[in-house]
């Protein structure tokens, strides 16, 4: 079973937090079509969060068609995201890795990796609107 | 519907101080509602006058709609309560306390209770006083959830046990709302934790209600301003709390997301622990004091 987790540093709601490990896992298939999540008293009990919180990401996650509820089963996941082959996150993060580690010897530390990521993104995105 | 209200309660202990004065407000049904405040702010004081412990001074409370009265506790059927520490009949063995809540309750379920104390590991002809703290704890829920209360009260629960039976305790009670329609009203210092299991608040300061509210819309409805140092006269809306420095200062005011910002100012959200602390951290206020 699908298990998830709390970071209670991140300042990130937990609602949040749940939604987006769920949508996490399906991107890099930890979750596949049919596979059922945690009942909410399940993972309410698990994290010790208010049981309100777990069913308010369940019903978040079904407006965004990510799960389904099935009566009387429980909460299954029907995998509505593009999900790309292992092989090529694989390859990608191989690649990723490298570029951080000459990114950190070139001096440069992680907000400014992010920075330079998030431009680079916005560049491109741009980009793309032009085009 | 709510499940308790308070209309102007207050409470004085013979011709001394009041405990508790002007309080209002309505907790809303199903809910998981954290009761905060210093020691002495009156927590438990509120917790026993909702629960018919206590009798008000002045001011009302009603259960569900229907208004407490101590000449008749009908109504107490639908209220659970936790004392603070979890006191038991030590030397109860914990099938003796189960068989003391049925012959006390018309509505006990104790196949629930067993099933329950049989997943947690306890034994039920151990004596309650040679229980660990945390297993005390756990019968002491147990028991107060077995008789299918719809409010359940508890004052600051978990606050003797250790971080594991901590854990433990929080996550059967978590469990034991996902089950229910269960309202909880908990007092508790672990502010920290408050954001994951609580989404209602009530603060209390010096014997008056400071602050109350969904934690959603709490949160929402604040923020923090940094920017350069104001002029001191200045006043600013909604002020709670601010922190200078030589040229920079940081407010935590009380105004919604949608209000613009100077450009002056950068605007950040609060955690609601912050914001807690602040709140509870406030100079008296002229009226409060008395």
């Amino acid at each position: 079973m699908f298990a998830f987790r709390l970071d209670t540093r991140s300042g990130v709601p937990t609602y949040l937090q749940l939604v987006e490990q769920v949508r996490h896992g399906l991107l890099l298939g930890y979750l596949q079509d049919g596979d059922q999540l945690p009942t909410v008293r399940d993972v309410a009990a698990a994290l010790v969060v208010n049981p309100n919180t777990v069913a308010k990401a369940y019903r978040e996650l079904e407006r965004a068609g990510l799960v389904a509820p099935r009566a009387g089963q429980g909460t299954f996941v029907t995998g509505n995201v593009d999900r790309v082959p292992a092989a090529t996150y694989a390859k990608l993060s191989a690649r990723l890795r490298a570029w951080v580690n000459a990114a950190r010897e070139a001096g440069l530390g992680p907000d400014q990796v992010r920075a330079l990521v998030t431009a680079i993104l916005d560049e491109d995105r741009s980009k793309a609107r032009a085009a | 519907m709510t499940a308790l209200r308070v209309e102007g309660l207050g409470k004085r202990y013979g011709r001394g101080t009041w405990a508790l004065r002007e309080c209002t407000f309505d907790l809303p049904q199903g809910r998981i509602i954290g009761l905060v405040g210093a020691n002495g702010a009156g927590k438990t004081t509120l917790l026993h006058l909702a629960i018919g412990l206590l009798s008000p001074t002045e001011g009302s409370v009603f259960l569900f709609g229907r208004p407490l009265r101590m000449d008749r506790p009908a109504g107490l059927a639908e209220v659970g309560f936790v004392a603070q520490d979890h006191p038991l009949y030590r030397g109860f063995t914990v099938a003796d306390l189960l068989h003391f809540g049925r012959s006390m309750n018309r509505r006990f379920d104790e196949t629930t209770a067993r099933k329950r104390l049989a997943e947690l590991g306890i034994p039920l002809d151990r004596r309650a006083g040679r229980l660990s703290g945390g297993q005390q704890a756990q019968v002491a829920l147990t028991l107060a959830l077995a008789k299918q209360p719809r409010l359940l009260v508890l004052d600051e629960p978990a606050a003797s046990l250790d971080p594991l039976a901590r854990r433990e305790f929080m996550s059967t009670l978590m469990g034991a709302v996902a089950d229910s329609e269960l309202t909880v009203l908990l007092s508790s210092h672990a502010i920290g934790e408050l954001e994951r299991v609580c989404d209602h608040l009530v603060l209390l300061r010096k014997g008056r209600m400071c602050l109350a509210g969904d934690t959603d819309e709490l949160v929402a409805g604040h923020r923090v301003l940094s920017g350069p140092r104001p002029d001191a006269n200045a006043a600013m809306q909604g002020l709670v709390a601010a922190t200078h420095g030589p040229r920079q200062s940081h407010l935590l005011v009380r105004q919604p997301v949608t209000v613009p910002v100077h450009p002056h100012w950068e605007a950040n959200p609060v955690s609601l622990e912050e914001l807690v602390l602040a709140y509870l951290a406030q100079p008296e206020t002229k009226e409060g004091r008395d």
